[in-house]
């Protein structure tokens, strides 16, 4: 079938509701969504949004702005910083105004807590800047703003999948989706597209991403010829669950949580002596890995400690239930009685789609791409430099979402509906129907259990020339084996064997765009370490990667970082 | 350890009647239901259908029933299990199946929608509202709600009458009533005093016992039956 939408918003996560509700009742406006939108994995985030409301201690926007450029390596866009920290105390209103339901202080205003990076006065001591409800904030958000997405009749196309965008004359015209429920293929016709589809930690064996974060928005604009940005810049969260990767948010240490390692020692004062467990995610994940390379994991193996049980059970039960029950599910472990196992996780994607702070997707050239929006983790604005800092990536989302439905809504009039051109399904039709005719090759399992193996084991916190390179060869070869991926299932209903396949293309082709990025880039800055070069180098590198398919192989370019008030300088915490 | 599942098949394109099919999957104790499901369906059968998404029990996919009872397949562990012969693997009860495991989820949504799941409230300050901590507890265990489906499904009332609202939207309601910030509560409870609202439901507790998240859920039924009988 074609439908036809003004706008067509791809991710009903917190950045594709929020733009939808910005244009919705100006636009004929459609969502599309490969779950039910309260299934998105904004759901997951935990610890808090941040913003200066200085409601428990003085704060302000300028030093959330600081430590947003600082966490960042000094790779983040400062005047996306500003525009982040400023508007972020405006989107905590508003949502407390749409009825989100934060925690609160004793005089009834939004509770805040100590998070990872935020300090008062530029790095002198930590700050509670984080706004929380217990410790399912990103849940809650995401119901509430899909009660107002109800509330204003968005139309939403649940379990529809995005496969390929519709590119006719250098403008974006449209989307191809596939309904998991019946097979077909769909054209979405519209003047504007929007993607809001999120990251893809499913590249990494360990991850506390769901299975639907694979970057299929992302990997479409790389297929489509245009640029991504920073790809190398890859988070590894701290604190995931051993052997698991399920996140135990940094609030357990804004909370007073501390990291030991087998000797019992809180080993962050040696690497972060002002702000110790508290430091920027990049640092403690190096910490603990370091801690575990020289032999001071919990017995000898690779994970350390979190330790919560000087918190008292109240405060466990009241702030951080949900991390709580994780534990005790999933490792039979008290977090009131006995600390809990954890090792780093990759967590989020600094990297993807190069966008305006408007929203507008930019090409190699920093021009826009008409038609096309992008917000949240699948957008690079780049708000996060080379890490992003706990609690930025919600505000991130209502901020820079609301940002590109006021965009698109500012464009209404500029753009009108133009040709689809001739059979736009017909190539991705005949892909799938490649994969569902084939009867020799090799099932999907295998090839992206290699790809996540190998990511995990050459390409996360430590990384060198050597291992890269091997790295990228693995997933050239990995490429090669995919062209003959088979697929039991060749049916129509729920042909979940099908998507997966899709979506092993999709993390095949980011993560051979990590790993070039990576290999390219010969210092160390924020969430990208290089052991062969573990010095920052602002005279050469301080610079965005951007990075370019071709028939050529990946082709790598730089575009420069903007700054405005702070100038580079060491970063130690 | 080696496990046997019996995992319930159903695909509407083929015409065949639902029936069951054998499995058996090497996992640890310690791996989820949801990782065995993964290893059948990655290197055995592809063919095999299932909502999953975060693993960890916060979206709320992956809500079906497990040896009889409702649960997040990602919640469940093997050795949850570990005394029993098999581990039998149905679709969430009430609801229609699409695909083996896979139910329709549409009507369940509906009646999410019909409770009007959001704040109304107007004239909102410059700044934040002020809520004192005592007020913000009332409705904090029902903010845990991932709308997994999992007491709709479970609920006897629910399987034997259709128009039953049923436990989660009504959980979805408490959280509006009970928010100070709302300024309909009283149209709110309004809405549910009819017999297939608030009045459905008599104390089977079948809801509270299954949910994953651990809501009081048939205690906040009751307090909104409470509310109700305060006016009357």
């Amino acid at each position: 079938m074609i439908f036809k939408h003004d706008v067509v918003i791809v991710g009903s996560g917190l950045a594709g509701l929020r733009a939808a509700i910005e244009v919705a009742n100006l636009a004929d406006t459609a969502l599309v969504s490969k779950v039910y939108p309260t299934r998105s994995h904004s759901g997951a985030a935990q610890g808090g949004i941040g913003a200066a409301l200085g409601n428990e201690e003085p704060d302000s926007w300028e030093w959330h702005m600081y430590d947003t450029v600082k966490g960042g390596d000094y790779l983040t866009d400062q005047d996306a910083a500003e525009v982040l920290a400023t508007d972020a105390i405006r989107a905590i209103y508003e949502l407390e105004h749409l009825g989100v339901p934060f925690n609160r202080t004793a005089e009834g205003k939004i509770a805040q807590r100590a998070f990872g990076g935020h300090t008062r006065d530029f790095g002198e001591a930590p700050v509670k800047r984080a706004c929380y409800a217990a410790d399912r904030t990103g849940r809650v958000i995401l119901d509430t703003l899909y009660g107002e997405a109800l509330k204003r009749g968005i139309r939403v196309y649940s379990e529809f999948q995005l496969v390929d965008l519709i590119v006719e004359n250098n403008r974006v015209v449209g989307v191809v989706v596939y309904e998991l429920a019946t097979g077909e293929l769909h054209v979405i016709h519209a003047r504007f597209v929007m993607l809001a589809t999120g990251g893809f930690g499913k590249v990494f064996k360990i991850t506390s991403n769901c299975h639907a974060n694979t970057g299929d928005g992302v990997s479409l604009v790389y297929r489509a010829g245009l640029p991504l940005q920073d790809m190398e810049f890859v988070q590894f969260h701290p604190t995931g669950i051993y052997g698991m990767g399920v996140l135990i948010s940094e609030a357990a240490r804004g909370e007073g949580g501390i990291l030991r390692n087998d000797e019992g020692r809180r080993f962050m004062e040696e690497y972060a002596p002002t702000i110790k467990d508290l430091a920027p995610r990049d640092v403690v994940s190096r910490a603990i890995t370091t801690e575990i390379r020289n032999g001071k994991g919990i017995g000898g193996k690779d994970f350390v400690h979190l330790d919560l049980t000087h918190l008292g059970k109240e405060r466990i039960t009241e702030r951080l239930s949900d991390i709580s029950s994780f534990v005790r599910i999933y490792l039979g472990i008290d977090t009131a009685e006995a600390p809990v196992p954890v090792s780093p996780t990759c967590h989020y994607m600094m990297g993807g789609i190069p966008t305006s702070v408007d929203g507008h997707v930019l090409n190699e050239n920093g021009e826009v791409v008409a038609g096309l929006y992008a917000a949240g983790e699948c957008a690079c604005i780049s708000v996060h430099g080379a890490n992003r800092l706990g609690c930025n990536s919600l505000v991130d989302l209502v901020v820079f979402g609301r940002r590109a439905g006021k965009s698109i809504a500012g464009d209404l009039d500029q753009l009108d509906w133009t040709d689809l051109g001739d059979n736009p399904a017909g190539p991705i039709g005949e892909r799938i129907d490649r994969i569902k005719d084939r009867t020799k090759g090799e099932k999907a399992n295998d090839i992206r259990k290699a790809m996540q193996a190998l990511m995990t084991n050459r390409c996360s916190v430590f990384r060198t020339e050597n291992e890269l390179g091997e790295a990228v060869r693995e997933l050239e070869d990995l490429g090669r084996r995919y062209e003959e991926v088979i697929i039991d299932n060749r049916g129509s209903s729920f042909n979940t064997d099908l998507l997966e396949a899709l979506e092993l293309g999709s993390l095949l082709s980011l993560a051979e765009a990590i790993a070039v990025s990576a290999k390219e880039r010969k210092e160390s800055r924020g969430a990208h370490f290089r052991q062969d070069y573990p010095d920052r180098d602002d005279k050469n590198w301080l610079k965005h990667t951007l990075i370019q398919g071709g028939p050529a192989g990946p082709r790598i370019t730089f575009k420069p970082v903007t700054i405005t008030r702070f100038q580079p300088k060491a970063r130690t915490y | 350890m080696r496990l046997k599942f019996k995992i319930f098949r159903f695909d509407p394109d083929t015409g065949k009647e639902p029936y069951f099919k054998d499995y058996t999957v090497e996992a640890e104790p310690s791996e989820r239901i949801l990782d065995c499901l993964n290893r059948i369906k990655w290197e055995q059968d592809g063919t095999l259908s299932y909502r999953h998404s975060c693993a960890h029990g916060v979206c709320g996919s992956d809500a079906m029933k497990i040896n009889g009872t409702c649960a997040l397949a990602c919640q469940k562990l093997v050795q949850d299990y570990k005394d029993e012969p098999e581990i039998v693997l149905e679709p969430l009860p009430t609801f229609k199946v699409l695909k083996d495991l896979i139910v329709d989820m549409d009507p369940f949504f509906e009646k999410v929608k019909m409770i009007r799941p959001y704040l109304v409230s107007s004239n909102p300050p410059e700044k934040e509202r002020i809520q004192s901590q005592a007020d913000r507890k009332k409705f904090d265990e029902a903010i845990r709600c991932i709308l997994c489906a999992c007491c709709s499904a479970s609920c006897p009332v629910s399987q034997e009458n259709e128009g039953f609202i049923g436990p989660a939207p009504l959980v979805q309601a408490f959280r509006r009533i009970f928010d100070s910030r709302d300024e309909e509560r009283q149209e709110r409870l309004e809405q549910l005093d009819y017999p297939d609202g608030v009045w459905g439901c008599v104390n089977h507790f079948q809801c509270t016992r299954v949910c994953p998240k651990e809501i009081p859920v048939t205690k906040s039924i009751n307090l909104m039956k409470r509310e109700l009988k305060k006016t009357k």
